[in-house]
Formats: structure tokens, sequence, C-alpha cells
């Protein structure tokens, strides 16, 4: 055994097909988990609109003065690829909570047999909660 | 003729009964997840039977591709697969045709196999994608060709054959074997477990150290430190053993709660999907953290 064969980590990702309900249920929680951070950021940005507001900044949307918070949310508001991305947030954020649940069971011994049907059952959930909010946030909105 | 055969059969209709009640009442006491498991096996079987009966692949071959490597060897240091087309019989497991492969067609090709009986946890190979046991898995419910590689996450040191040096060390790293000081009074008296406290343990004392479950462990993978599932569900075999002294269990729950050890379980039910041995692997985990926790409150 002078030396051996490293196979590293090639066969992980490439046979994720093979991945069962567990593992799919980690990598989505990850990566809304991330995706909810990112959008923290933005969130900040968004918001810290209100001190220019409150120093007194104005400006003109669609003709009219309003004070800078109103037009930045306004502003963005207007924007149908916005409108998507919200959909898309609410999306991550429903499966991150549902999930969190499922976890949150797992966590305290509480039906570890059914964990892939309960993960199953919040990706179905997630789907049917973001179809029906579609109508709500694309309303007024031209592409 | 007749008679003479009824005879014994009458004979022997109570026995098995009277044989039977006392296990039955043992089993009514038994957790559901033991006769779930047992209904599951018998459903098993019977879907085993049907395969076999509707594909009859008897007189067919089965065709394995097998990883290949050897470190050794001029040629073979380059790892490749190798075809083998192996007589199918009525039963076949992928170890039966692993053997069959290196005794009739290549006597170099290696792997580690010895009881045949899933017991004794030598022959775990990554077969179609999936940690199993070579001796426990049917070619008959296996897609063709079948692949057997070695398993992932530990070197390979030939062919089929991984180095568990680091698993081996793992699991003993956990102290896995029974600790008290304290012996009962009388040269003779045993040391009792009560049945609840067995049902408890039973699972987890199934272990046969193959290394299914850290092969599968995408933490373990990473983290070369970590305990991984095998080496924790030793660890709560013995932490849940009452017969030990409180202060041994809160020695046990010391290693286990260290930064590479429950915690470093994120709950993808890996482990617990390839486990020959149908051991509740992350519910283990997920009781010693519950038991790390409750420990790490009492600050009185």
């Amino acid at each position: 055994m002078s030396q051996s064969y490293n196979r590293g980590l090639i066969e992980d990702f490439g046979r994720w097909k093979e991945f069962s309900a567990g593992m799919w249920a980690w990598i989505f929680h990850k990566f809304t988990g991330w995706m909810l951070i990112g959008y923290l950021f933005t969130h900040i940005a968004v918001l810290s609109s209100a001190i220019a507001a409150a120093d007194g900044q104005t400006m003109m949307v669609a003709g009219e003065s309003v004070d800078a918070y109103t037009g930045t949310i306004q502003g963005l508001e207007g924007l149908f690829i916005v409108r998507v991305l919200e959909v898309g947030l609410l999306a991550v954020a429903v499966f991150h909570i549902l999930n969190g649940l499922r976890l949150l069971m797992v966590d305290l011994g509480i039906g570890l047999e059914a964990q892939d049907k309960s993960f199953y059952a919040s990706l179905i959930l997630t789907g049917v909660i973001t179809v029906a909010s579609v109508p709500t946030f694309l309303t007024g909105v031209g592409l | 003729m007749s008679t003479q055969q009824q005879e014994p059969e009458t004979d022997a209709e109570p026995e098995p009964e009277s044989q039977e009640t006392p296990t039955d009442q043992e089993m009514s006491g038994l957790s559901s997840p033991q006769q779930k498991r047992l209904q599951r096996k018998h459903e098993g079987a019977a879907e085993r039977e049907r395969a076999a009966a509707e594909d009859d692949l008897e007189g067919d071959t089965v065709h394995l591709k097998v990883f290949r490597f050897d470190p050794e060897v001029e040629g073979k240091q380059e790892p490749r697969f190798d075809d083998f087309h192996v007589p199918f019989e009525r039963g076949m497991t992928v170890l039966d045709a692993v053997i069959y492969a290196r005794d009739e067609f290549d006597s170099s090709l290696t792997f580690r196999h010895s009881c045949r009986q899933a017991i004794c946890g030598s022959d775990a190979f990554f077969v179609n994608g999936r940690q199993r046991l070579g001796c426990k898995t049917q070619i008959s419910e296996l897609d063709q060709p079948v692949r057997v590689e070695p398993l992932p996450h530990q070197e390979v040191v030939k062919d089929l054959v991984v180095d568990m040096d680091h698993f081996y060390d793992q699991m003993h790293s956990v102290e896995p074997y029974f600790q008290q000081e304290d012996l009962p009074d009388g040269e003779l008296e045993e040391q009792r477990q009560t049945r609840e406290n067995r049902e408890k343990v039973k699972m987890s004392t199934r272990c046969i150290w193959c290394g299914a479950c850290m092969s599968s462990c995408n933490i373990a993978a990473g983290d070369n430190d970590y305990l991984g599932p095998a080496a924790i569900n030793k660890a709560y075999r013995f932490a849940m053993d009452e017969r030990e002294d409180e202060e041994i269990k809160e020695h046990r729950l010391r290693i286990v709660e260290q930064e590479h050890g429950v915690w470093r379980c994120q709950t993808q039910f890996s482990c617990t999907e390839v486990c020959p041995k149908d051991i509740p692997l992350t519910e283990h985990i997920q009781e010693l953290k519950r038991e790390a926790v409750k420990k790490n409150l009492k600050f009185w």
C-alpha cells in the first residue's frame, strides 16, 4: 500500500440524480438561507433611502414630486422584474419556513420515518402558495 | 399412511404456538418500528420473489462493471472499469457475482468478504450509485449493467478495497466498550439490564462496522475530524445503557458534543438510507444532541 488513489469529491455532485429526499432538503435549505441573507442586504439598501427622505430629498416619479423613500419604493415596484423577484423571494422564504419547521420536528425526534414525505409536502405547499401569490404580486404592472 | 402423516402434524401444531406465544407477548411490548420493519421485510421478500419469477433471468448473464485500480502494477495505475459477464443464478447477490468473476475470469480482482450473510460487514461496495452490502443485495433488484465501485470518500487501496483505518479510528475514539467500575455484590451476580433499556439500545447494537454510513455522509466527506454516524451510534449504544454510571454517561456525552461530534450532523438522512442493518442513525444522533443540550442546561 505504498500509494492509494484518492477520487476526491468528483462522485458527489456528479451523481445529483441519485440524491435522496433528505439530501435535497439540505441543499435547498442552504440555498434558500443564502438567498434570504442576500435579500436582507438589498432590503437594508432600499430602506436606507428613508435617511435621504428625512433630509428632505425629493425625486420625480411619474411627473409627481415625492420624497426619496416613497420614490425609490414606487420606482422599484413599477419594474416587472422586481415583481417577479418578489414572487421568487416569497417562494424562497416559504420553503425556508416550512423546511425549518420540518427540521424542528427532526430535532425534536418527531416523525423521523416521515422526513422524506414532509420534505415533499413542504415542496408542494411552497409551490401552491407561490402560484397563489402571483396575482397579488403582479397586479398593476406592465411589461 | 394418511393417519401416520396426520399424527405428527397434530403433534407439531401446538408446539409452534406455545413457542410463539412468549415471543408474541414480547413483540407486543416492542416498539412498533420493529413490527414495521418486519412487515417491510416480508413485503420486500414477496416482491423479490415476484420479481424473480417475472424476470426469470435464469440462463441469462449479468453484466458487471467493476472498478479496477492497482497502484503496484504498471498498467493498472490508471483507474478503469472492467466488464464481466457472469451467468445468473436465482438468488445471486452482488458478492456472489464478483466472487464468480474473480474465480472464473480474473483472479487479481480484489475485494474484502468473509461471512456472506451481512454479519461481518466486510463487503460494503458502491453499487449502482449507492452504498450497499454486496452479500445483501440481490442482482435481480438492480438495473444492468451493475456498477461495482469501492466506497466513496475512502482512499482506494486496490480495486474494491478501501482504507478503513480512519473509520476504525473514529469508532475507537468514542470508547466503544462497556465501562462500569461498581460491580454488583456477590460473586455470581450479573449486571442486569431492563427489557425496556435493551429495547432502547437494540437497534444501535446491530452495527457491523461496514462503513457504508460514513461513506454516504456528505459532512464526513468534508470534515475528516467528524466522528461520523457509525461512531456516534456506537456512543449512543453505551450512553443510553442504564447499567453504566451517570458520570460515565456524562463522559461519553462530552466526547460526542465536541466541535466535530454530533453537532456536525445536518440531518441529511443519507446514513439512515444506506445502513444495511436498518439502524435509525439520524434518530440516534438527534437524541444524543438533545441529551447533550439537557446536560449543559443542568448548571446546578
